[in-house]
């Protein structure tokens, strides 16, 4: 470990400015390639994010669903399992809510309570399901997630187009809208839904705890740092791999049930939007840790919301909002790296010089 | 009729396959140094706009290749210098880049959407390709897909044949002991880990420049992560990531050929694009099953043994690992 003590400031200087100008360095001069002017662009993005109340309310309702799945994989990562089905996850809880949605007859309250339960359910199967082909069939979680969300994708278009078709023919816009009590309220005229927000704030706080503070989320530590050494103490580390890939696929379930019932008010086919990957690279940056997901979400929720601008006024493609997102996340890493190594030589000269106290800043 | 629908779809196979081809043989020869390029996925598509752009632009369909062949090894550069140098988590950088390099694709390629462009001539062989039934499937194609056997038969002959493979193997299998004998293994890894690269960029080019020609949005989606799957089930081995890449292939002409049968009519195209990735996670159960091991286990002893080891591989020992020479 880095002793963290000394030179608080110097810390954040590195670790948190040092890769954003980096990255932004790097997408710099990739707008300057292709002629276009970077203060434009950001300005634009900004803009885009910030500019009216009903902007900002929108990058709030794109940070929810990025939450709730950051925090989703702090969790599955702590266990040491790259969970990369989340994307199939969210699909499934949307599934499970809109099959509630269509079928169930009940007034508002129960109605929401029973799709966003009926989300986190289908979530946290087909997260089980990544889990268990790890575990009993020896299929990497990487292949597994992956092939599931492919899956997944299907799975929901051919509900989309059979049998949830609208009346007036199937088409790749979606289901018929939901019955009203099935729509998640609203603030005013704006598109964010408050309680939306607060579920996912109360999931990061649950999150934090259930990692910090009890037994279950220290043993998924110490299998994540050593699985065989985990089950030799005595974690039925098999079983807690599995209700780390659960809890994460509820969480992810969550998010779809929250998509389907407060963004679109129905099922589409690509209710997932991409949101998955993005929590990975969410939860890449933060080191797993819950209480920082929210904050990044913020800042990946204003790119997302603001580079469609690039298109309208500058005629630059909106994956520039992608390209900024990961240019910062591998910053990050490689400002990380660069410093442990920078540690790691001086360790060394000191151990040249003197008497062998250097301790050696090791990265995880 | 019949053999020449047969010979038409074989061939085919073969031609659609080359990209999986080149890409998973590109991983293969990464992996057995040791280090995983997980960007595949991303650097396919950086390499497969790259090379349709800049073939767009010169007129060069050479170029073109070229260019995407150095895209490739520079990303895969990065992905050794983090793992290698900075001894950073590959899965973590290679995950990162495969996000960073599919939007740049997007972002950078928005200009060559949909443009018709230069394509990759047809190269039938003198001769070879008058065989009956061989020559049509095997020697009628672009010459991408001949550099993609050529590759596969030269990588297996350098990796299991020669002195330097030797050394890329024990560098892949047992760092420390290479290292002892002289070898340097940062370089031999930094070496292996870019011509791998090199050759998952000519894997994007062959896409956008012989199979699916031009440029769009998610154009090469997937393939990459299929390329990845086809080196595990391939056992780290040319020669069966060759074979797997056209079983691969095949499963996925024949799952056309279904799709055009009237009685699969009412099935949504969408279902059909993601069995290939169904495919993977059960090849994938195949070679890892605990049920295949007890079936192996009913065999004789040394009947079962080579069976085993004819299915399966095994990872290079030190795939992943970071290796500190002090």
């Amino acid at each position: 470990m880095e002793s963290r003590a000394p030179a608080k400031l110097t810390n954040i200087l590195l670790g948190l400015v040092a890769p954003l100008v980096l990255a932004l360095a790097f997408t710099t001069l990739i707008l300057v390639a292709v002629g276009a002017s970077p203060w434009e662009a950001y300005w634009n993005i900004l803009l885009g994010a910030f500019e009216s109340p009903e902007k900002i309310a929108d990058v709030l309702a794109a940070c929810v669903p990025l939450t709730l799945c950051g925090v989703g994989m702090c969790i599955t990562f702590t266990a040491g399992q790259w969970n990369v089905g989340v994307e199939g996850q969210i699909i499934l809880g949307a599934i499970f809510a809109t099959w509630v949605a269509l079928n169930l007859d009940l007034p508002q309250a129960s109605m929401l309570a029973a799709m966003l339960l009926a989300g986190m359910l289908g979530g946290a199967l087909w997260g089980a399901l990544a889990g268990l082909l790890k575990a009993f069939g020896r299929v990497h979680e990487i292949f597994g997630g992956l092939g599931l969300n492919y899956v997944a994708q299907s799975l929901s278009i051919w509900l989309i187009f059979n049998p949830w078709k609208p009346a007036d023919g199937a088409t790749m816009s979606g289901t018929d809208p939901f019955p009203d009590a099935a729509w998640m309220p609203k603030l005013a005229h704006l598109r964010v839904a408050p309680l939306a927000v607060i579920i996912a704030l109360v999931a990061v706080g649950v999150v934090a705890f259930l990692l910090r503070g009890t037994r279950w989320g220290l043993e998924l530590k110490a299998m994540g740092k050593n699985f065989r050494s985990a089950s030799l103490i005595g974690v039925p580390a098999t079983w807690r791999m599995l209700t780390a890939f659960a809890a994460c696929g509820a969480l992810a379930g969550l998010a779809g049930a929250i998509r389907c019932s407060a963004r679109y008010g129905r099922m589409i086919p690509d209710i997932s939007g991409g949101q998955g990957y993005l929590a990975l690279l969410l939860a890449l940056l933060v080191a797993y840790r819950p209480l920082w997901v929210p904050f990044v979400a913020l800042f990946f929720a204003a790119v997302g919301v603001g580079s469609p601008r690039l298109e309208l006024n500058m005629h630059l493609d909106s994956a520039l909002g992608g390209v900024i997102r990961a240019a910062v996340v591998l910053a990050v890493m490689m400002v990380g790296g660069w410093r442990a190594l920078f540690a790691r030589r001086r360790g060394q000269k000191a151990l040249a010089a003197g008497p062998p106290t250097a301790t050696e800043g090791e990265v995880a | 009729m019949e053999t020449s629908f047969l010979v038409q779809t074989l061939a085919s196979v073969v031609a659609s396959s080359t990209p999986v081809v080149l890409a998973s043989i590109g991983e293969t020869i990464s992996e057995k140094s040791g280090v995983t390029n997980l960007s595949l996925d991303g650097s396919i598509a950086l390499s497969a706009m790259t090379g349709f752009a800049v073939a767009f632009l010169t007129g060069s369909v050479w170029l073109g290749m070229g260019a995407a062949m150095l895209v490739g090894a520079l990303v895969a550069s990065i992905v050794a210098y983090a793992s290698i140098s900075l001894g950073l988590e590959q899965v973590a950088v290679g995950f990162v880049l495969t996000m960073l390099c599919a939007d740049l694709a997007d972002f950078l390629g928005n200009d060559f959407v949909r443009k018709p462009g230069p394509t990759m001539p047809h190269a039938p062989v003198p001769f070879l390709s008058e065989i009956p039934i061989l020559g049509p499937i095997l020697f009628n194609h672009s010459w991408v897909v001949y550099i993609s056997i050529l590759a596969v038969a030269a990588s297996w002959w350098w990796i299991y044949k020669t002195q330097p493979g030797l050394k890329l193997r024990g560098v892949g299998e047992r760092p420390e002991s290479a290292f002892a004998r002289g070898v340097d293994v940062k370089a031999v890894r930094y070496l292996y880990t870019a011509l791998g690269g090199a050759l998952v960029g000519l894997a994007g080019a062959s896409y956008s420049l012989s199979i699916k020609l031009g440029w769009s949005h998610g154009h090469t989606s997937g393939i990459g992560w299929i390329a990845l799957a086809i080196v595990i089930f391939g056992g780290w081995h040319p020669g069966r990531v060759l074979g797997g890449s056209y079983l691969f292939g095949l499963l996925k002409a024949l799952g056309s050929i279904l799709q055009r049968n009237p009685a699969f009519s009412s099935v949504p195209t969408q279902v059909f694009s993601s069995a290939p990735f169904a495919l993977m996670i059960f090849a994938l159960l195949l070679v890892h099953n605990e049920g295949v091991d007890r079936l192996l286990a009913l065999l004789p002893a040394r009947l079962g043994r080579q069976l085993d080891r004819a299915i399966r591989g095994r990872p290079p020992a030190a795939l992943g690992k970071t290796f500190t020479q002090d």
